[in-house]
């Protein structure tokens, strides 16, 4: 599916691959019978809808939602990490009735889901990030998340084999097991072209801080960076320096491809219509909530921008070999021996880690390749 | 600061008076709220929308029945006290608007002696302490700048801004490292404190003790500002420090004072907001309520009561933004116009204030 899709004109892309997918899982005699129960999902966003990164990935699987029979989506956006999202999420449950929420913020868990969760025991609410623990967190609450390191590997592999440099730049927001596994993965992709290559990183400190973004970005570039990426809220301000200063990008989030029409390669997208859709199923169909939803390229997760004018064939065929390699599943990234940055040994030779191992999760290095440090 | 040589003449003016003084505090008021009115409504209409449909939507959402009414005074509570963090300064004549870094740092300061006592002190012991850590740390971050002002020259409302930067990069130094709680992977944050301490809500509300503790500070505010001879020092070296200093006042002092219990007001605020919402501190607590207590102050015409309604007016005002975005698909900016309009109309139409038509002269 993600194949054919490389064809489709941006613009169809983005209104219709999050539905595609969502129609997908959702075969045609089970449609028809989701019409019969209404549902009312509300959906919050902490920053704005339209982004062009992390809000407008999770708004794009909305507005596909919406186009499913007997779904009313409502929405908010700029709800703060705060007793606001609290209220928030009580006034969609009693001023609109809703009846599954998703809290799309990482920091909308602890406490403010939980304690709404508990409030709300017939609500369904799903958090996007992996924290929902069995045992320790109610039923009605769960946790979506996707493997994105799999298409930072990919990105990973266009960058290094478009770059001429051969420096990449990576602009990133904290220090975090999530951002660092991206670095990792994007720089373990290029290398996989040419072990030469390294990436540079700079942390901003912020998830969202255009300025600092747009300095950092500057910055690289001057140092004779020729492809950047990034992870941050949003990639606007990192893809677009990039197209003004004629170097090329690769994206996060969502696509930023209309940012950057010459240099945009690809990008790491999230494919959040698969988990809003099975949370739907579920709950139309009556089902038990479904309460840890995650995967990779394979299950639908995440996906890949189409690949920019300047990628060049031999680049499409090795990222397109991975990728195949990874839909079959088996393939794996973080594997032994593997070094981080400072010469130390982080994972043993003949152990391998599967994108499932929660390990993974506690990443506290950066590979061999990156030039920066963790800050504090 | 026009208001504040009236009351230190007015001994017992006779009722006519009195009431032509209210009428010419309500004159501004009305006059606003109708430019307000007029200014959204056509914006919501150019942007084709309905404005009944909204301002009945407004209406409902933020005061329209049980539910509404708890969404917006929680939405006020922590807006009560970073107004007066604006509001006290004010009087000794200083504007501050670095409130936003005295309230993480309060709220790390609380966060960090809650973890330090809880195994030690039974919550209603910790409470108190918590927000005493608060208070002390936000007033000696702003303390800081009035000392700064009144002994070095350093404006006071750009070196709020800046300290208010440096505040937060410290939080974050802060909360990333030494005070991090190792079990915070991906959204660093101290050590939560037990489900026992955390700070319930107030009887027979849904609304946390933030509201509660930000009308009691308002009225003690008000009350040491406007009726004890503290406060009228306080106002005198405001209005006119040369007057203040040829009649004795400590102005620098009193200046240095203002700010510090301003700066108090914002720690508080970070306190109550770990011990009531978040219970740890971390980047949510960088919400923006420093900031938004500005506008209040201002609109509140740096009344430490007047802080109380506007930001019950501002909690209810972003509850319909909520609804508005929900049934209408408004963007979230709509309530940010929409605050925009209030308080231009309301600093605006402060020119109105004596220059009533009914009055010569």
């Amino acid at each position: 599916m993600s194949q054919d899709r490389l064809t489709v004109p941006r613009r169809r892309l983005l209104a219709g691959s999050a539905l595609a997918s969502a129609s997908l899982v959702l075969p045609g005699a089970l449609r028809s019978a989701l019409a019969q129960t209404p549902v009312t999902m509300g959906v919050i966003y902490v920053g704005p809808r339209s982004d062009f990164g992390y809000n407008q990935a999770q708004a794009q699987a909305a507005a596909a939602m919406k186009r499913l029979p007997g779904v009313k989506v409502i929405e908010e956006e700029n709800v703060p990490e705060t007793a606001a999202v609290q209220k928030t999420m009580e006034a969609m449950i009693n001023q609109d009735k809703a009846g599954l929420i998703f809290a799309t913020s990482f920091g909308y868990f602890d406490p403010h889901m939980l304690k709404m969760a508990e409030k709300y025991p017939k609500v369904r609410f799903a958090h996007c990030g992996g924290m929902w623990t069995e045992g320790k967190h109610p039923k009605n609450a769960s946790s979506y998340f996707g493997y994105i390191d799999e298409c930072q590997y990919l990105a990973g592999i266009v960058a290094g084999a478009t770059s001429k440099t051969k420096k990449l730049g990576f602009i990133a927001a904290k220090p975090i097991p999530q951002v660092l596994r991206n670095i990792n993965a994007f720089t373990m992709g290029a290398k996989s072209v040419d072990p030469s290559i390294t990436t540079r990183v700079i942390f901003t400190g912020e998830w969202s801080m255009p300025v600092k973004e747009a300095e950092a970005a500057n910055s690289l570039i001057d140092q004779g960076v020729d492809v950047l990426t990034c992870h941050v809220d949003s990639p606007k301000v990192v893809v677009e320096t990039a197209e003004k200063r004629g170097i090329y990008s690769s994206g996060y989030h969502a696509s930023q491809a209309a940012l950057a029409p010459k240099g945009y390669l690809t990008g790491a997208e999230w494919d959040w219509s698969t988990p809003y859709a099975a949370q739907i199923k579920a709950l139309q169909g009556g089902a038990p909530q479904p309460n840890l939803l995650r995967g990779g390229l394979k299950e639908g997760y995440v996906k890949m921008s189409a690949y920019g004018p300047a990628v060049g064939d031999a680049a499409k065929k090795k990222a397109d070999e991975v990728k195949a390699a990874m839909l079959k599943g088996g393939f794996v990234i973080f594997k032994g021996a593997l070094k981080d940055n400072k010469g130390n040994v982080v994972i043993a030779a003949g152990t391998s880690l599967d994108q499932f191992n929660p390990e993974l999760e506690k990443m506290n290095y950066l590979v061999e390749g990156v030039l920066g440090s963790i800050p504090g | 600061m026009n208001t504040l040589a009236a009351p230190a003449v007015n001994v017992a003016p006779p009722l006519g008076e009195r009431l032509a003084a209210l009428f010419d505090n309500l004159v501004p008021a009305l006059a606003a709220l109708v430019l307000t009115v007029l200014l959204f409504s056509v914006a919501v209409a150019l942007a084709g929308f309905d404005p009944l449909e909204v301002w009945g939507l407004i209406l409902m959402g933020g005061f329209g029945d049980a539910f509404a009414w708890q969404n917006t005074l929680q939405r006020a509570a922590p807006l009560i006290l970073t107004g007066l963090a604006v509001a006290l300064p004010a009087q000794a004549g200083r504007v501050i608007i670095g409130a936003e870094g005295a309230l993480v740092l309060g709220g790390l300061a609380a966060a960090a002696l809650g973890n330090l006592l809880s195994a030690q002190a039974p919550p209603l012991l910790l409470w108190p302490l918590m927000a005493l850590a608060g208070m002390l740390m936000g007033g000696f971050w702003i303390g800081i700048v009035g000392w700064l002002r009144e002994k070095r020259e350093v404006n006071e409302t750009i070196a709020s801004l800046l300290m208010s930067f440096i505040a937060i990069a410290l939080f974050n130094q802060m909360v990333e490292t030494v005070l991090r709680d190792p079990a915070s992977l991906n959204k660093p944050s101290t050590r939560p404190l037990a489900d026992n301490y955390l700070l319930p809500a107030m009887p027979g509300l849904d609304v946390h003790w933030g509201l509660g503790v930000g009308i009691v500070v308002a009225i003690v505010a008000w009350a040491v500002v406007k009726l004890t001879p503290l406060g009228l020092s306080l106002r005198v070296a405001g209005g006119n420090p040369r007057t203040a200093l040829g009649v004795g006042l400590p102005v620098s002092w009193l200046t240095i004072g203002a700010c510090a219990a301003g700066g108090a007001c914002a720690g508080l605020a970070g306190a109550v907001e770990v011990a009531a919402v978040h219970g740890a501190a971390n980047a949510s607590l960088i919400a923006g309520y420093g900031y938004s207590g500005i506008l209040i102050a201002f609109a509140a015409r740096f009344s430490p009561a007047g802080v109380v309604p506007v930001a019950v007016l501002v909690g209810g005002i972003a509850a319909s933004g909520s609804l508005l975005q929900r049934r209408l698909g408004l963007p979230d900016a709509s309530v940010t116009v929409l605050l925009g309009f209030a308080f231009v109309a309301l600093i605006g139409c402060e020119t109105l204030r004596g220059r009533s038509f009914w009055r010569k002269g």
